[in-house]
This record gives structure tokens, C-alpha cells and sequence, in this order.
């Protein structure tokens, strides 16, 4: 009997529309994009504020354009579900072990959203918004 | 007793005869089965009923054997374990995606057996001892560091969901990884030096993108994708470890 087994290529390019988990990975992976730029966009207005008062209410002014705004809303809600399904995803790359048990998941995940909360308030209150 | 409830299912097997064909296609059965029975009932009264000349793996009926791993309506699945009440109308069976496959369902599992060969899934003394010390213990504790992934069955449904070895054959893959990840966990292996030499590359964990398809399709509870997470961690510190502390060996 003759071996000729059959290869059924994975397609390269469309392959994540074969399941909504793959599609759910790609839309995560897609977030990215958007924290990149909203970090440019951060650089940007660090070279602004170096390069003097006007150079950086024009940086503030261009912010305030409805294009701009639209932008840093997509780029908060890419950056909220980025940072939620890395901190699900922390129980699973750092479980704690203690005795024969291991520390609840959520516990874990838990603790990341925890610490988030915490540092988002001191930023904010560095910013001076209360 | 009341009767068990019949239904008429209709299935759409893929279809390869590598001595007649170029190319696979589907057949469409209809089947009488008992409403409780599973994808693997089917196909089995279809191969004594209807067409004998179907062909598919299975052996124990109980997802033990891992060897009945088919793709269900597109979805990884152990095929004696995918209930017929879970599906309406056509159930669409094909063979596990990201194998070549030999005939009909039958896939070619030697690419997989060759990884798991490469990642030496076997225990590594640290210190060899002869038999006449006695066996090397172990207390719970040390057992439940690596008991879940001890559990693979080796029925390659993790494969057929990982985009990424469909995409890159080269990949050592979900199981092979997560079974050295087992033995790296275990108090009385010293093997992990070794087995990183194939884990820690980019055809090793490297090459995984934390997907996570793996773990949601594993029949075992299983869980790759935490096992291959936790190598990057260990991996990552081997590097830091190596190249930022002088003299530092991982
Ligand atoms: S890890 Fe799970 S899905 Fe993968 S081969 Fe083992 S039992 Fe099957
Ligand atoms: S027949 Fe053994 S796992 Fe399905």
C-alpha cells in the first residue's frame, strides 16, 4: 500500500477567521497597535514640552481636535481590554503554589487589577486631579 | 425502561483514498443513532451499516487512549467524547486539522512523535542511584507541582487548535513542550539544562504567541498554554541571569 499522505494547508493570510477564538486573539492583538501609538503620541509631546511654552500648548491645543479625541478613546478602550486579558492571563503564567494547594486564579488576577487600581490613583493624583 | 430516543443524523465525512485520490472531498450519511450516543457511535454504525470502506483511529471509547481526535464542526475534539445531543442538523467531521492525512479521518501523528522525542519527555535522575537504595520519593506537595501536566493523553487536539503550528511546522507544539515542563517540574529530574536546549528557542516556546487554543480544546484539563507561559518566565530569568550577572550560569 502506498503512503501519500494529504497536506491541507493552513491558510496564511485568513486563518483566524476559521474561529471566534482566533478572532478573539487577533482583536487583542490588534490593541497594540493602538498603545503603540498612543506611546508615540506620549514621545511627541515630551519633545513638545522640550521645545518650549508655545510649542506645548500647541501640542495641548492639537490634543483637544475631535480627531484626537476620537483617537485617545479607541486608544483607552484598546488599552483597558489589553491590560484585563494580560492581567486573566497572569494566573496562568504565575501560579502560586502553597503546600499542596495552589493560591485561587482570580486571587492572582486579582491582585493585578488591584495594584492597577492603586497606581491609577496615584498618577491621577500626581496629575492633580483632585 | 423507557425507550432510548432515535434520531436521524447526517453527517459530512471528509473523504481520502491516497491510492485513487488528489484530493479529499466530503460524503454525506444519514444515520439512525440513540439520541445519547457520541460522533464515534455514528461514524461506527455507519462503517458496519452503510460504508465500510471509512476509516478512523479510535480504541477506547472513553477518552483515555487520545487516539479518536477529529475535527467536529470545525473544532478539535475527541470524537468519543462529542455528544450527538450537543449538535443540530449536518455535523461535519474531517480529519485533525495541521496533520497530513493518510486516509479518510487518519492522520499522520509522526511529526508530533518526533517532537515529543526531541524534548526527552522522560525523567532524568540528578543523581543516578542503584536500585538497591530504593526508589526515589517524593512528597505531595512535589507531585502536584507537575500532576495537571502529567495528564496529556497525547491525543494532539492542542495541535489541531494552535494557529501557530499550522502556520510554522517547525514549532515543537503544545504537548511535547508542556510534557518537558512536567519533567522540569519534577523534584527528582535534573534534566532541564538539556531539554532547554530545544525548549528555549524560537522553535520551542519562543514561537508560541499565548494564543491559548490549545488549553481551551484540551480534553484533559491539561492547560498548555500556562505550562509554556511559565517556560518564558524561567527561560526569560536563564537569560538575564546568563548575560547581565557576570559569571552567572542559569
Ligand atoms: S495537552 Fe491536552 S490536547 Fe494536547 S495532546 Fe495532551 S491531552 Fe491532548
Ligand atoms: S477512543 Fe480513546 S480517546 Fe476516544
Amino acid at each position: 500500500m502506498s503512503r501519500r499522505p494529504l497536506v491541507r494547508e493552513c491558510p496564511p493570510t485568513t486563518w483566524y477567521f476559521r474561529q471566534p477564538r482566533y478572532m478573539r486573539y487577533m482583536s487583542r492583538e490588534i490593541t497594540s497597535i493602538f498603545v503603540g501609538a498612543y506611546c508615540v503620541l506620549l514621545v511627541v509631546g515630551l519633545q513638545r514640552l522640550a521645545d518650549g511654552p508655545m510649542a506645548w500648548e500647541g501640542f495641548l491645543l492639537a490634543l483637544q481636535s475631535p480627531a484626537s479625541i476620537v483617537f485617545q478613546i479607541l486608544a483607552l478602550v484598546a488599552a483597558v481590554y489589553h491590560a484585563a486579558t494580560w492581567f486573566n492571563a497572569t494566573q496562568k503564567a504565575m501560579p502560586i503554589q502553597i503546600g499542596e494547594g495552589f493560591v485561587p486564579g482570580k486571587l492572582i488576577s486579582g491582585a493585578h487589577y488591584a495594584a492597577w487600581a492603586v497606581l491609577s490613583l496615584i498618577v491621577l493624583i500626581l496629575a492633580g486631579v483632585f | 425502561m423507557t425507550p432510548l430516543k432515535e434520531r436521524l443524523v447526517q453527517l459530512e465525512v471528509l473523504r481520502y483514498n491516497p491510492d485513487t485520490d488528489t484530493e479529499a472531498h466530503f460524503q454525506r450519511y444519514e444515520v439512525v443513532c440513540q439520541e445519547e450516543w457520541v460522533v464515534l457511535d455514528a461514524l461506527n454504525k455507519v462503517k458496519a451499516d452503510i460504508d465500510p470502506t471509512l476509516n478512523y483511529r479510535w480504541s477506547c471509547h472513553m477518552a483515555v487512549c487520545g487516539s479518536c481526535g477529529m475535527m467536529i464542526n470545525g473544532e478539535p475534539k475527541l470524537s468519543c467524547h462529542a455528544f450527538l445531543r450537543d449538535y443540530e442538523g449536518v455535523i461535519r467531521v474531517e480529519p485533525l486539522a495541521h496533520f497530513p492525512v493518510e486516509r479518510d479521518l487518519v492522520t499522520a501523528p509522526d511529526d508530533f512523535m518526533e517532537k515529543l522525542k526531541r524534548v526527552k519527555p522522560y525523567m532524568i535522575p540528578k543523581e543516578k542511584k542503584p536500585i538497591s537504595e530504593g526508589e526515589y520519593k517524593q512528597t505531595p506537595a512535589q507531585l502536584m507541582k507537575f500532576r495537571q501536566y502529567s495528564m496529556c493523553i497525547n491525543c494532539m487536539l492542542c495541535y489541531a487548535a494552535c494557529p501557530q503550528y499550522g502556520l510554522t511546522p517547525s514549532f515543537i507544539g503544545p504537548a511535547a513542550l508542556t510534557l518537558a515542563h512536567r519533567y522540569n517540574q519534577d523534584s527528582r529530574d535534573g534534566g532541564r539544562a538539556e531539554r532547554q536546549e530545544v525548549v528555549a528557542t524560537h522553535e520551542g516556546v519562543w514561537e508560541c504567541t499565548f494564543v491559548g487554543a490549545c488549553s481551551e480544546v484540551c480534553p484533559a484539563q491539561v492547560d498548555p498554554a500556562s505550562a509554556l507561559q511559565q517556560m518564558k518566565i524561567t527561560s526569560s530569568l536563564d537569560w538575564i541571569v546568563e548575560h547581565l550577572i557576570p559569571g552567572g550560569k542559569p
